[in-house]
């Protein structure tokens, strides 16, 4: 008889915070008992708990890649993503799951995105350019040329996948729910260094009492942030340039007019 | 963003920046003088007085009062900011402390006057 699987099979806790908006004298952690495997992640173990205990558990997930970002959570009090957080790399028997904090609790793991959300519009995460843009219809269609070197300005910031995870680190967000938080700001400088960008006014939507400067250099957004995105070196970056340190010398990427009527018609 | 603003925020902070590193200087300088008379002789009355007389040492207690108040009621501004979002809660917080900073500034060169006329 094998019984290789019975003996192998290694059981964790999973310690999971339950709570309904507007509920909060309710809230409490549910404990499940959950097998894993050296592959499990924290994501699959919540799942195996839905299908075979409770499947009231609220949780937000989608790609359970790394790639949505909608699986952010607590995981042993530190933000990670659930479905890129294995539960052997975390060598603990029990793993508590807690919505992030800074947002605001919808129902147990889920939290509400909105306040993030808009302070990334706010930054107008989009190309500006004063002629039109590669997929601007209305006016000219242009093609934008740039080198590696100048992809390789922005390449890193534009990795981000709005998990939220930073801005649940920053101590500044916290605090003041009208600083833009790490996540807009790494995209501030993502859209400000790229030559295909032309907008002058970018640097100050964020030069006020609530913007940049209420970043204290915590360094926590940096260091949890699951796509090597580095969003505090992008507000020292910005910084530099709004200190006059960093001289803007951007040179715009060169744009060639495609016409798109040729092929259809002559005039 | 704010239109009523004299000062955008980043000539605030560039402020604060060259006033904090200016004051390390100074306030060395303050401590050096301190420490080169044994401790006691240093806190003596006739001691102190004669320091006031001394013109650079007087260029430098003025530095050091304008360089930290400024430096130091900014630095309470930018804390006490953060702690709630209101027009009213930033209006208040900026007068208060500009105005503590305003009358630190005068009540402490009045001080140093009075000292050095003695
Ligand atoms: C009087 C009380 C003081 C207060 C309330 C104060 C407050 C602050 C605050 C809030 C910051 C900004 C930190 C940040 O943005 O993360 C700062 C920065 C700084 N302070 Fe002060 N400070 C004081 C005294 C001093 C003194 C006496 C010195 C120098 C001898 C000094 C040197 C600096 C420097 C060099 C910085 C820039 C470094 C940084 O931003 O972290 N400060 N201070
Ligand atoms: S910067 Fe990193 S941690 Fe922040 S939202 Fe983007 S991917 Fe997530
Ligand atoms: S499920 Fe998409 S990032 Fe985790």
């Amino acid at each position: 008889m094998n019984n290789t699987d019975s003996i192998n099979e290694d059981k964790i806790v999973l310690k999971v915070y339950r709570e309904n908006r507007g509920q909060k004298s309710g809230a409490h952690y549910d404990r499940f008992e959950v097998p894993y495997k050296k592959w499990t992640t924290v994501l699959d173990a919540l799942l195996y708990v839905k299908s075979y205990n409770d499947p009231s558990i609220a949780i937000r997930y989608s790609c359970r890649m790394a790639m949505c970002g909608s699986c952010g959570m607590k995981i042993n009090g530190i933000p990670r993503l659930a479905c890129y957080t294995k539960i052997s790399e975390l060598e603990t028997s029990t793993i508590e799951c807690e919505p992030l904090s800074n947002f605001p609790i919808i129902r147990d793991l889920v939290t509400d995105f909105s306040l993030f959300f808009n302070h990334h519009k706010d930054i107008q995460p989009y190309i500006q350019s004063n002629e039109g843009v590669e997929t601007d219809t209305e006016k000219k269609t242009f093609s934008f040329y740039q080198s590696p070197e100048d992809v390789d300005r922005y390449l890193q910031f534009s990795y981000c996948i709005k998990c939220g995870l930073c801005n649940s680190a920053c101590p500044t967000a916290g605090t003041d729910l009208r600083f833009p938080g790490p996540q807009a700001l790494a995209q501030l400088y993502r859209y400000y260094a790229d030559t295909r960008d032309e907008s002058k006014k970018r640097l100050d939507i964020v030069d006020d009492r609530h913007g940049i400067w209420r970043c204290h250099f915590a360094g926590s957004c940096s260091k949890v942030c699951p796509k090597g995105v580095d969003p505090a070196l992008g507000i020292q970056l910005l910084r530099s340039y709004m200190l006059g340190i960093s001289k803007d010398n951007k040179e715009l990427a060169k744009k060639i007019e495609i016409n798109t009527d040729k092929d259809n018609n002559s005039n | 963003m704010e239109s009523h603003r004299i000062l955008k925020e980043s000539q605030i902070m560039k402020i604060h920046y060259v006033t904090g590193i200016a004051a390390i200087f100074v306030v060395a300088v303050h401590i050096l003088m301190r420490l080169i008379v044994p401790f006691e002789l240093s806190l003596e009355y006739d001691y102190i007085i004669s320091n006031y007389k001394n013109i650079f040492y007087v260029l430098i207690l003025e530095s050091i009062l304008v360089l930290v108040s400024v430096h130091g009621f900014n630095g309470i501004r930018i804390i006490l900011l953060e702690l709630r979002q209101s027009k009213a809660w930033e209006n208040m917080i900026t007068v208060v402390t500009i105005s503590a900073m305003i009358a630190l500034i005068a009540y402490g060169t009045r001080t140093i006057i009075l000292a050095n006329g003695l």
